[in-house]
């Protein structure tokens, strides 16, 4: 085994499960019908009876155990398709939550990406509808049941999100370790989340060169103007640079470089540890999510800013999807802190 | 996906990075810097004594791996390489379509790392359109008579041989009548004049008066030169350099820890940037390169990683000027400079690397053109 970039037999074939079953059961109609809560249940149902809730969770508790590479090219699918369904978020719960209402998928699992603040944690993602979230609450990471609320705020990617309270009002509450552990599961999701950007990016590339190459302006397609053409050539290299960089992640993790296992060495270039290459792919996969849905909603012209053409859907969950994570100016501090350690300021 | 190397490569990065230590220092480096020429002779013969320059010469059945790994490596020690990086191209040429005389002489001489080759491409008048180029061959009864001039001959004034496209047939199409020749640098009829650029390195004008040279100088087809340039720029594509992001945040850093300012989040949260985008680019040109190893021709990929690290490259060399301040401005060697001035050397150097080897608008042509499938805008 040495370098290579094309998907593994197994990532192949998991892909093309999915790409199909997203083809028949999450077309941009389901999308729409889903808003404004952003969730499909009859989409979940289907994704349940096909053992897809049940695929991060650990072996010993009923789960597939799926390494973090073959998540990563269906959680691209899921991006493609923008589908309305918490998988990732409940793929990374229930690693470190596999109760078996969750692994069966007969309930959903979510994990809060911020610490609780006086014991609530606010926006969360799939808060909405979960009904387990997992979390940092008072210096531990806890499970908390409760009744999801089927409703939050109006936001801007149309995302189950909504405030979820740690301690009152709750069913159950589980202590999972201390909260030094949300990391790793938080690293899990920037990758899968970095990969549902880069479906969501693909995706809209491709919404965009068959636009250009069916509009006219001009007496001409306008996929013939050059700054049409420059416009769009920048996005393979960044959309396929954030891939690589998420499976770069998964494969850090899915061989053990983790905790300091793996490589970092900024003399030499060179990064294999599991952590750092997360962030970098969470950022990437952001940033090029963002301007491939920009470039091509622009490209649109004013259709781009109706609501009947399918780019705008692209284009808020580009944001939506990445930004529920903070400023990413604090993840790219956070990174610097990984590859260089905290410098002591100097008066 | 999996992104080791393996085990053979990595032996073979260790003992290019032995080669390295062994043969760049600062004198070396200097003297690059000084007389303009990115080549240092005892580095190029220490290659190929050790047979990497055979081993990372591109082309079909070859090793492309090898080949990035050398320049790679060589860009992260800032070695002079370029000299190198261009005997590999023409090597791979030769090797490929040249005759058993050419491959005896000129591609035994690149390879053994002894003689250099320039290219004599780029013309006064242009250098994207290719196509459109004067310099023109006339066959007379004992070979064949080559005149006119090309431009930015990198290496000529040190090269052995030029390796020249020129007009054999008028009105054979666009891309018909062009003819290849490997033509030794010291044939009567040529000369070099200098051009001096805003970087360190210098390149040539070189002039073609009535130079006589055999048939033994014809590459490939006699009016069949346009194949010989697309294996030839497909060489060069995979040649590109696309490195530079490490040394230039291992010098910023340096300079921000040397002026205490290294905790500062403005700067740390940019050079957490430069380090994704040295990754990208890492990325994205070993995927060029693994295509290649597959036999596949990597045009579009090349593209896409020589468009993303070059920009990416100026892009931080410019910020990283304008956050050192004014010691960002001084020179290589200037007391006080920012880096040592690497910092004003890397502003400078990262300019043409989006022009040379076809520039950024050419190379977004080919991805819109080939990737996406957008109609031809020329
Ligand atoms: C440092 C350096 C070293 C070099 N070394 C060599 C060498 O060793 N041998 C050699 O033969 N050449 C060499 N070159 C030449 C190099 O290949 C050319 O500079 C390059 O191909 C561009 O050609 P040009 O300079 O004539 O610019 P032009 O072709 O005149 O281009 C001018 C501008 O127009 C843009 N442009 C041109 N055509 C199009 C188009 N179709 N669409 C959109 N924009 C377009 C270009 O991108 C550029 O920005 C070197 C150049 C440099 C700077």
């Amino acid at each position: 085994m040495a370098l290579d970039f094309a998907l593994s037999e197994d990532q192949e074939a998991i892909a093309d499960v999915f790409r199909a079953f997203l083809a028949n059961e999450c077309s941009v109609e389901t999308v729409r019908e889903a808003e404004p809560l952003g969730f499909a249940p009859v989409l979940w149902e289907k994704l349940r009876s096909m053992d897809a809730t049940a695929m991060a969770a650990p072996a010993g508790e009923g789960g597939g155990e799926a390494p973090l590479a073959i998540l990563a090219v269906v959680a691209e699918a899921l991006g493609e398709a923008v589908a309305p369904t918490p998988l990732v978020e409940h793929w990374v719960a229930t690693t470190a939550h596999p109760v078996a209402a969750l692994v069966s998928g007969e309930q959903i699992a979510t994990i809060a990406v911020r610490p609780s603040v006086d014991g609530v944690w606010s926006l969360v993602p799939a808060g909405a509808v979960a009904h387990w979230v997992v979390g940092v609450d008072d210096r531990e990471l806890v499970a908390v049941r409760s009744v999801p609320p089927m409703e939050g705020p109006a936001n801007h990617a149309d995302a189950p999100l909504a405030d979820r309270s740690a301690r009152d009002g709750i069913d159950e509450r589980v202590v999972l370790g201390p909260a030094s552990a949300h990391m790793a599961l938080l690293d899990r999701w920037r990758v899968l989340t970095a990969s549902a950007l880069v479906g969501i990016a693909q995706r809209a590339l491709g919404i965009g060169v068959d636009y250009v190459m069916e509009r006219e302006q001009f007496g001409r397609l306008i996929g013939s103007f050059q700054s049409i053409q420059h416009g769009l050539a920048d996005l393979p290299g960044s959309i396929d640079g954030a891939r690589f960089l998420a499976h770069k992640a998964a494969w850090a993790h899915d061989e053990g470089s983790t905790d300091g296992r793996g490589i970092v060495d900024m003399d030499e270039g060179v990064v294999t540890e599991f952590a750092p290459l997360a962030a970098m792919a969470f950022v990437q996969a952001a940033d090029a999510a963002a301007v491939a849905t920009d470039r091509v909603l622009h490209y649109h012209g004013g259709y781009g800013f109706s609501l009947e053409y399918d780019i705008q859907l692209y284009f808020r969950r580009a944001r939506g999807w990445a930004n529920i994570l903070g400023d990413p100016a604090r993840e790219r501090l956070r990174l610097a802190d990984l590859l260089w350690g905290r410098d002591e300021a100097v008066a | 996906m999996d992104f080791r190397l393996p085990e053979e490569h990595e032996t073979l990065r260790t003992e290019i990075r032995a080669l390295l230590d062994r043969h760049v220092d600062d004198d070396v480096v200097e003297e690059s810097h000084r007389t303009g020429t990115n080549h240092s002779a005892p580095l190029a013969r220490a290659l190929g004594e050790a047979g990497i320059l055979a081993r990372a010469m591109p082309g079909a059945g070859k090793d492309p791996l090898a080949m990035w790994l050398l320049s790679s490596e060589a860009e992260k020690a800032g070695a002079p390489f370029d000299s190198v990086g261009m005997s590999l191209v023409i090597a791979g040429v030769l090797d490929a379509v040249g005759t058993e005389h050419q491959k005896a002489t000129a591609l035994a001489g690149l390879l053994s790392g002894e003689e250099l080759v320039c290219f004599g491409l780029t013309e006064p008048q242009g250098g994207s359109d290719l196509p459109a180029i004067t310099t023109r061959a006339t066959r007379v009864a004992d070979g064949w008579v080559v005149s006119g001039a090309k431009m930015w001959t990198t290496m000529a004034h040190v090269a052995d041989w030029v390796f020249l496209l020129a007009r054999t047939e008028s009105d054979a199409g666009r891309h018909g009548g062009f003819t290849v020749f490997i033509i030794p640098m010291d044939t009567p009829g040529i000369t070099v004049d200098p051009i001096w650029t805003v970087s360190t390195e210098r390149s040539n004008a070189t002039f073609y008066d009535d130079v006589r040279v055999g048939d033994e100088a014809v590459v490939g087809e006699v009016d069949g030169g346009w194949a010989v340039m697309s294996l030839m720029l497909g060489f060069e594509r995979g040649m590109a350099s696309t490195g530079h992001l490490t040394p230039l945040l291992r010098r910023f850093r340096q300079w921000a820890v040397e002026a205490g300012v290294s905790a500062d989040p403005l700067l740390r949260e940019r050079m957490a940037q430069i380090a994704i985008d040295a990754q990208v680019s890492e990325l994205l040109t070993q995927r060029t390169v693994w295509t290649a190893a597959t036999g596949r021709p990597p045009g579009t990929e090349g593209s896409m990683a020589k468009v993303f690290a070059t920009e990416a490259y100026q892009r931080h060399a410019r910020w990283a000027q304008a956050t050192a301040g004014p010691e960002g401005l001084l020179g290589l060697g200037e007391a006080g400079a920012a880096a040592d001035g690497w910092i004003d050397y890397d502003v400078r150097h990262s300019i043409p690397m989006t022009l040379q080897g076809g520039t950024s608008e050419i190379n977004r042509n080919n991805i819109a053109e080939r990737h996406l499938g957008l109609p031809r805008a020329r």
